[in-house]
């Protein structure tokens, strides 16, 4: 009599879903009772027949005692939605089942423990309609949305995300006062409102809950918004039904064709007979070079060929075909509309207005994002262009192998992680070995080739150009053809994520703090050593530097050493997010160039400008057309010629004697 | 004039005798005229070489007789070649569509879709874009080979050279020039193609002739181009225009102060020199028989550089020689024809290291030769360098060197 009351007790939870506290009191209850009593096994034997034979209406209480019967319930569940569950016909008793060849193996649903198997013939499957099976998942949801295990709430929580329905509603606020861990419930109360705006049961709760997030910028708040306000293009004979978001004027929001197609799609008007397929008709039908009693020659001309269509559809042969006219007339003489696919107005207006506050938000984090990505892409003009600053800003010396020393450097960090095989050992092994090499390389190059040729800038272009396309040919035989991995240390893996619009990979960030480094030490260098005081006074002046005991030849020697060996360095760091290849350098040589040309030859400032602006620029072009960074390539490098038209000299120009020239 | 022109120009005389005798050579070695020592695909990169050595000469006018490193002068030549290429592309398409179409006649309207669908396929388009417009018209065609490079460096070279941006500079403004064309060009959205290109050239529309013979025709069109070429750069030269852009070379400002524009005197040299460019691609491409913008990119401009200064610029026949000589002894290199070298633990083999060598090579003619091949007729013909004791003949980037000069 007890147990009858109690579930009683339970059905009245189900059948009011609406109070959740009852529910919430109640559950608990029922469960200390059952606990004193029995466990699954009891259960099953009390509801034996609701089980065996479920119907919607009785199998409410059922599932509730199910659900506090303790441990094996939510198995038992899951296995009787997925029809899994069989009554054994000797004594009634109830297994979770699983086909194997001819017979069941059966387990005990409560403990999980194998139970034999059985012949098919020994066992009735039990198959719960749709129903029941809703209801079951409900109970199911309810029971994992508070089972002690926060994983598997979790687990639930993430299901109901991915694949929510309105039955999940009611299990989902239920188990909200109850939960204990705050981080679960956070996901629980926001869950349960993008819920209630999918399935409230009247629109000022549905509208309520969208208000409630403001201009929240989560990716799930407008994958709930977006459906709602998806609407479908329809043509209609008098007023448009039904929720209407904007009314369509042919010619002017849709062309003629489109408003005729929709009409065509919504069975108002015949499909209209192509042009291909009036060119088939004719040409089916030419007799003695006649179409129509007009000559085929004449068929070149559209209008004689409707002429003859006309002729033709007039005798019979061929269908008639619809004039432009009276098709005209057909689409002015309907209305077209889109549709929201939600019926309530409120709700679509509150969405639409909550969508576009979002689009707002999402626009500034956006400019947010790209500043990053400029900047980052600035850092990486910055750290190519850095050491050509020195050899070409500063000494004047145009190095068209800059762009091989880049390559040079990111191969001696692929060879290093040869040898090396823990990644944060072998790039702080790999930046400084590159840094040597291709300082020797530099200085071998400027004391064999280019010191015969400082008042011959064209010369060294040339020759130094020479030099790029053996080396290029030498990496090509030495390396092959294809890309060689330069892997970075597993903690620049990953990205700085701020919320769901912005984010940077931290080998972005990692490049950035090395152009910082590499901008410190070169105004170190340039503005605090003995050597870049020689260096400014042998570029300003090499006779008068001479005179007063400074060797000019070492200087240029270790000046254009120091810019190849910083183009090394950079090369590592750019090896480590592109392709290492014999090319790479080539990709940077122009930009690099172009960055100390636009900056303003011979400050490190001017530099820093004019990646600055070649970042933002590129990255800015980019945007407005999102689909083709070669367009965006092109355009920067226009601008940049139309600005030098402008300021020759660059962005920041060095005045009076500084400027040489 | 006192005297006559070949007089002052002694080298045009025996630069159209070799030439003739060149293209007679080749015309009765070849398949189509003679008993076929020479095949066919030789007598087209003979006359691809023709076309090189006419563009060689541009350069030479813009580099080695005014001073103007471009390196942006390959983007004409390509631009050329497009021009011409869009008519052979278009023409040949029709023709196709055309003998495809059964009895019944098509509408214009159909025989451009049908065109259209054609090229465009390749790049998930049907639709001939607006600068196909003309494409079907052989004379507004051949009028954009000279008009579209001619306005394009008109543009550039007014904006560049008013405001004064010279030497280096310059040349990195054209080599940007250059890689934006082609970055523009590998864009699908651009309507020529993109990263495909133009292809099947080779074919001429309206000419039965099989390639045997076509290929001998283009190599007399490329002769007779580049004797023209070659004699109106002598003309130009020759005369005191020549002395004018010699000066502005070597001393550019006391040009100016002697009055001269030196700006339009610039401009006009690299407006005609990207027109000759483009002939050169106009003639080149039909050959090669595809076109795509790759060929275009700034490393094509800088070997052009390389040719003029190997054959020794500042003589039409030096930029003539080193186009030649370059271009001829790369294709034996990179055809594997050259016996490999083995050295015990390795085998150079001359398709991967010819590039090493060819930089290696123009390092120390740069260095170490700067008359390049020129320099051995001068030995021939007792001409020496003046002796100013290592200073060049003017104080601008462009100027010569000691070494280069003849005294």
């Amino acid at each position: 009599m007890r147990k009858f009351l109690i579930a009683l007790g339970l059905l009245l939870a189900f059948a009011l879903p609406g109070q959740a506290q009852e529910t919430g009191i109640t559950a608990p209850q029922a469960e200390a009772a059952q606990a004193q009593i029995t466990g699954l096994a009891a259960v099953l034997a009390e509801y034996s027949k609701e089980i065996a034979k479920p119907s919607r209406r009785t199998i409410g209480p059922v599932i509730a005692a199910i659900a506090a019967s303790g441990e094996g319930a939510s198995r038992f569940l899951q296995a009787y939605a997925d029809k899994r569950v069989g009554q054994r016909e000797s004594d009634g008793a109830f297994f979770i089942i699983e086909k194997k060849g001819g017979d069941y193996a059966l387990s005990d649903p409560a403990t999980g423990a194998p139970a034999g198997t059985a012949p098919k013939s020994d066992i009735k499957e039990i198959k719960p309609n749709s129903g029941v099976r809703a209801e079951i998942g409900a109970a199911l949801v309810r029971f994992l949305l508070s089972d002690p295990d926060p994983k598997k709430r979790r687990d639930a929580l993430t299901a109901i995300e991915r694949d929510g329905e309105a039955s999940h509603l009611e299990p989902l606020r239920a188990s909200i006062p109850d939960e204990t861990d705050p981080a679960i419930k956070a996901e629980k109360v926001r869950l349960e409102r993008l819920l209630t705006i999918r399935f409230g049961k009247d629109a000022p709760e549905r509208v309520a809950a969208i208000e409630s997030f403001g201009s929240d910028l989560g990716l799930d708040f407008r994958a709930t918004l977006n459906p709602l306000v998806a609407t479908t293009r329809t043509a209609f004979a008098g007023a448009p039904e039904g929720n209407v978001a904007d009314a369509l004027k042919p010619g002017r929001d849709i062309s003629k064709d489109e408003a005729y197609a929709m009409l065509v799609a919504a069975k108002i008007a015949p499909a209209r007979i192509s042009a291909s397929e009036m060119q088939q008709a004719l040409a089916a039908h030419v007799e003695g070079g006649q179409v129509g009693g007009l000559p085929l020659a004449a068929m070149a001309d559209p209008a004689k060929r409707e002429e003859a269509y006309a002729t033709l559809a007039a005798a019979g042969i061929v269908p008639q075909r619809l004039t432009d006219a009276e098709a005209d007339k057909l689409v002015t003489d309907h209305q077209y509309a889109d549709i929201y696919a939600e019926p309530d107005p409120e709700v679509t207006t509150a969405a639409d207005a909550a969508l576009t506050r979002v689009g707002r938000t999402v626009a500034a984090m956006q400019t947010v994002d790209l500043g990053l990505d400029a900047l980052s892409l600035a850092s990486i003009y910055f750290l190519a262009a850095i050491g050509l600053a020195i050899t070409f800003g500063v000494m004047g010396v145009i190095n068209m192998a800059h762009g091989e020393f880049i390559t040079m450097g990111a191969y001696t960090g692929y060879v290093v992680q040869l040898f090396v095989p823990d990644y944060t050992a072998s790039i702080l092994i790999a930046l400084p070995l590159a840094f040597a090499i291709t300082f020797g390389a530099g200085v071998a190059m400027e004391r064999l080739v280019i010191r015969w040729l400082y008042k011959r800038p064209l010369e060294t272009l040339l020759a130094t150009f020479g030099i790029s396309i053996a080396l290029q040919q030498l990496f090509k035989n030495i390396f092959g053809t294809q890309a060689r991995p330069l892997t970075s240390p597993p903690w620049l893996d990953g990205a700085w994520t701020l919320n769901d619009v912005v984010s940077i990979s931290y080998i972005r960030i990692a490049i950035f703090v090395l152009a910082l480094i590499f901008l410190a030490l070169y105004l170190w260098v340039m503005r605090r050593t003995r050597l870049g005081l020689e260096v400014r006074a042998v570029t300003q002046n090499p006779s008068m530097a001479a005179s007063m005991g400074i060797n000019p030849d070492r200087i240029n020697m270790l000046a254009f050493g120091f810019g190849s060996g910083i183009a090394g360095i950079a090369g590592v760091a750019i090896g480590l997010f592109a392709k290492v290849t014999s090319e790479m350098g080539q990709d940077y040589i122009v930009q690099s160039f172009m960055t100390v040309v636009v900056g303003g030859v011979g400050s490190i400032f001017g530099t820093l400008a004019g990646a600055g602006l070649i970042g933002v620029l590129q990255k800015g072009i980019e945007w407005l057309n999102p689909s083709n960074t070669l367009a965006a390539q092109t355009y920067m490098i226009l601008f940049i010629i139309i600005f030098i038209q402008f300021r020759p000299r660059g962005i920041i120009a060095l005045k009076g004697r500084a400027a040489g020239d | 004039m006192r005297s006559g022109f070949l007089a002052k120009n002694p080298s045009v005389l025996w630069f159209l005798l070799i030439l003739a005798v060149f293209t007679l050579g080749v015309t009765f070695l070849s398949h189509a005229y003679g008993p076929g020592m020479i095949s066919t695909s030789m007598v087209k990169t003979l006359g691809k070489t023709l076309c090189l050595c006419l563009i060689a000469i541009a350069m030479d006018l813009v580099w080695g007789y005014t001073g103007i490193l471009s390196l942006g002068h390959f983007a004409f030549f390509g631009l050329g070649g497009y021009m011409i290429g869009m008519w052979l592309m278009y023409e040949r398409t029709r023709d196709i569509v055309l003998s495809s179409a059964g009895e019944f006649p098509m509408t214009p309207q159909e025989i451009n879709d049908a065109i259209g669908t054609q090229i465009f396929g390749v790049v998930g388009g049907s639709d001939l874009p607006a600068i196909w417009h003309f494409a079907g018209n052989l004379p507004m065609q051949l009028l954009f080979v000279v008009l579209v490079p001619g306005l394009l460096a008109l543009i550039f070279g007014w904006l560049a050279f008013r405001s004064r941006v010279t030497g280096v500079y310059l040349s990195i403004l054209t080599q940007a020039m250059t890689l934006a064309l082609s970055l523009y060009l590998f864009q699908n959205e651009s309507g020529l193609r993109g990263n495909n290109g133009l292809s099947g050239l080779q074919n001429i529309p309206g000419v039965s002739a099989n390639q045997d013979h076509l290929s001998v025709w283009f190599l007399w069109a490329s002769a007779v181009a580049l004797g023209l070429g070659y004699i109106a750069a002598a003309f130009i030269v020759s005369g005191k225009f020549g002395s004018v852009i010699r000066g502005i070379r070597d001393d550019e400002a006391r040009v100016r102060f002697l009055g001269y524009s030196v700006e339009g005197y610039k401009l006009f040299v690299f407006t005609l020199t990207a027109i000759i460019a483009a002939i050169a691609g106009a003639l080149y491409y039909p050959q090669a028989g595809i076109i795509n913008p790759g060929e275009m990119a700034p490393i094509a401009s800088i070997y052009l550089a390389v040719w003029v200064a190997i054959g020794g610029r500042g003589r039409l026949y030096g930029a003539v020689m080193g186009a030649a000589f370059v271009s001829i002894v790369s294709s034996w290199f990179t055809g594997g024809r050259v016996p490999d070298i083995p050295l015990g633990f390795y085998t150079i083999q001359w398709v991967d290291w010819w590039q090493v060598l060819l930089g290696l090579a123009f390092v120390l003619v740069t260095l170490l030769a700067p008359k390049g091949l020129s320099g051995i007729v001068d030995l021939l013909e007792g001409i020496r360098s003046p002796k100013r004791h290592g200073a060049p003949l003017g104080p601008d980037k462009g100027a010569f060197r000691e070494g280069e000069a003849q005294e």
